[in-house]
């Protein structure tokens, strides 16, 4: 019983790790209707960033961490106004042909700079077992505390803010969102931003447990993009549901149904049994066109 | 009176189709101007025109600021407003969110919080209906909305496109009842395109006749109203 109590949790922590790139991905989703297929190696990288200011700067991990968000941000905010900007007009395969450059250029970019061993990531909690309890670990705890402390943060912010109406506004009707003034183009790429530094979040949390190397997104990024899907992928409050239900779904069925090496293909189930029986996912809109 | 909008020659068009062949007019301070002309004329492209929704050539002049060829985030920070074709609700969002949204660029603060009373006094239906889904109101609703969002800007210019489109004739009427209250109590000067040409010459103090992108006939609404032609082929009797 305590074995699938700790398989439920450590679901639960993976759960948030997907549930945070699902919510990038739903992010640039509902404001542009591209999947950034780059989010993943985004998120590596700014997670080797991290590492180097730990190992190489000799930070302390909250300072880097801290640090590796607000880089993160940057980044994503640039990579709007330098590669996708000048694409707003083109056809969608064009833009999703600069995603997939941006796939490989982080990942050979990291393996240039950071090398192509896998490293091992620190975590900021404690090794010892919590409450004397050897089927939970801290990690996993402060996994699931930190990812919902960020999402939290995101929903007042979206929800409180003036800023962040804005930016919802501009995602839904952007013809409208200039008529009151609001500034598009820098909304897409605040939301730019704000998906590499929830990426960022993600990928330093995983990396303790999946270990750093520039292919470690990969899995997750499919896992992230199958709680998207399950939860409608268009709707962050569903991509959250989703991707807890995904990490427990996923820890469970491979621990007593199918075995940890098929693992991954729960998600790629989940992909295709979402597109075929409910495409709009659990919580999304059915697009209705009217003609 | 000085005039508020100063148009000469306005072309625009979509993609390679001109739609507009060089228009000429222009709107006094605290007035109420009308476009009238049919379907296909090139109403609500002459409004999309002058708030830089479509490219241009000509000169626009506004306030005594040149603003042909400027974006229009920063048209709708000089004070023009523009209640568009199709209302542009914000569906997926709150009623009083849509509200809130037309004062983004203000930031005098307190002034927003009584002009969200004072539109709400206007529309106390939507009042009532602060929380509810915006995609959810009905047509007469939304564009109740789209002029309280306009509003709230605190324009000097309000363009109107069709604010009569599609609505029940009493629905029509309690707008236009508000609309000249807000034009002769607040002084907010309108650009009114129109397809109802009673209502809209009703309203205006001056109006010009569109066809096929070129202006064909303007003058005072009375000499309008009074023209044969323009009885005959718009107003109907």
């Amino acid at each position: 019983m305590e074995a699938f109590l700790h398989q439920i949790f450590s679901g639960l922590a993976a759960g948030g790790i997907y549930a945070s790139v699902a919510l990038a991905l739903v992010m640039i989703y509902t404001a542009t209707h591209h999947i950034n297929f780059a989010q993943g190696e985004m998120a590596m990288f700014a997670t080797f960033i991290g590492w180097a200011l730990i190992e190489w700067g000799g930070l302390n991990f909250w300072v880097a961490f801290l640090l590796t968000i607000v880089i993160a941000f940057c980044g994503g905010f640039a990579i709007e106004r330098i590669v996708l900007r000048p694409l707003h007009d083109k056809p969608v395969l064009s833009i999703i042909i600069a995603f997939i450059g941006l796939l490989v250029i982080f990942n050979a970019l990291a393996g240039w700079i950071f090398g192509f061993t896998i490293k091992a990531f620190p975590s900021p909690f404690p090794t010892s077992p919590p409450f004397g309890n050897r089927f939970l670990n801290w990690h996993e705890i402060g996994t699931v505390g930190i990812t919902v402390v960020v999402l939290l943060l995101l929903f007042a912010f979206f929800r409180l803010t003036p800023l962040g109406l804005a930016m919802r506004a501009a995602a839904f009707n952007p013809e409208s969102a200039r008529l009151v003034g609001i500034r598009v183009g820098l909304m897409l790429a605040l939301g730019w931003g704000l998906a590499a530094a929830i990426g960022s979040v993600a990928g330093m949390l995983v990396a303790h447990v999946v270990y750093l190397d520039p292919n470690m997104m990969a899995g997750i990024l499919l896992y992230g993009f199958a709680s998207a899907l399950l939860g409608g992928i268009d709707n962050p409050g569903g991509a959250v549901v989703g991707g807890f239900i995904v990490g427990v779904a996923e820890n469970v069925l491979g621990a007593y149904v199918i075995g940890t090496e098929l693992k991954l293909s729960v998600a790629l189930v989940l992909i295709i049994g979402v597109l075929l029986v409910k495409p709009a996912g659990l919580f999304g809109r059915r697009i209705v066109t009217r003609v | 009176m000085a005039k508020l909008l100063d148009v000469k020659g306005l072309r625009a068009g979509y993609g390679q189709t001109e739609v507009l062949h060089g228009l000429t007019f222009e709107l006094e301070q605290g007035g109420i101007t009308t476009i009238l002309g049919a379907n296909g004329a090139g109403k609500t492209t002459t409004l999309r025109a002058i708030c830089g929704m479509v490219r241009v050539a000509g000169d626009i002049v506004f306030a005594g600021q040149a603003i042909a060829g400027k974006a229009t985030e920063d048209i709708v920070r000089l004070g023009v407003a523009h209640v568009p074709d199709g209302r542009g609700t914000f569906v997926q969002l709150t009623t009083e969110e849509n509200v809130r949204l037309g004062a983004y660029v203000r930031s005098d603060k307190g002034q927003v919080a009584a002009d969200l009373d004072r539109v709400y006094h206007y529309f106390p239906r939507l009042k009532e209906r602060r929380m509810q889904q915006a995609g959810t109101l009905s047509g007469g609703e939304q564009q109740m909305l789209a002029i309280s969002r306009a509003l709230m800007l605190s324009p000097k210019l309000l363009l109107l496109d069709e604010p009569s489109f599609g609505l029940a004739p009493l629905i029509v009427q309690e707008i236009y009842r508000i609309l000249r209250d807000i034009n002769t109590k607040e002084k907010v000067s309108m650009l009114l395109v129109e397809q109802n040409a009673n209502i809209a010459l009703g309203i205006a103090d001056h109006a010009y006749l569109l066809e096929t992108g070129n202006i064909v006939m303007s003058g005072t609404s009375d000499v309008i109203k009074n023209d044969e032609t323009i009885r005959k082929s718009y107003l109907g009797y």
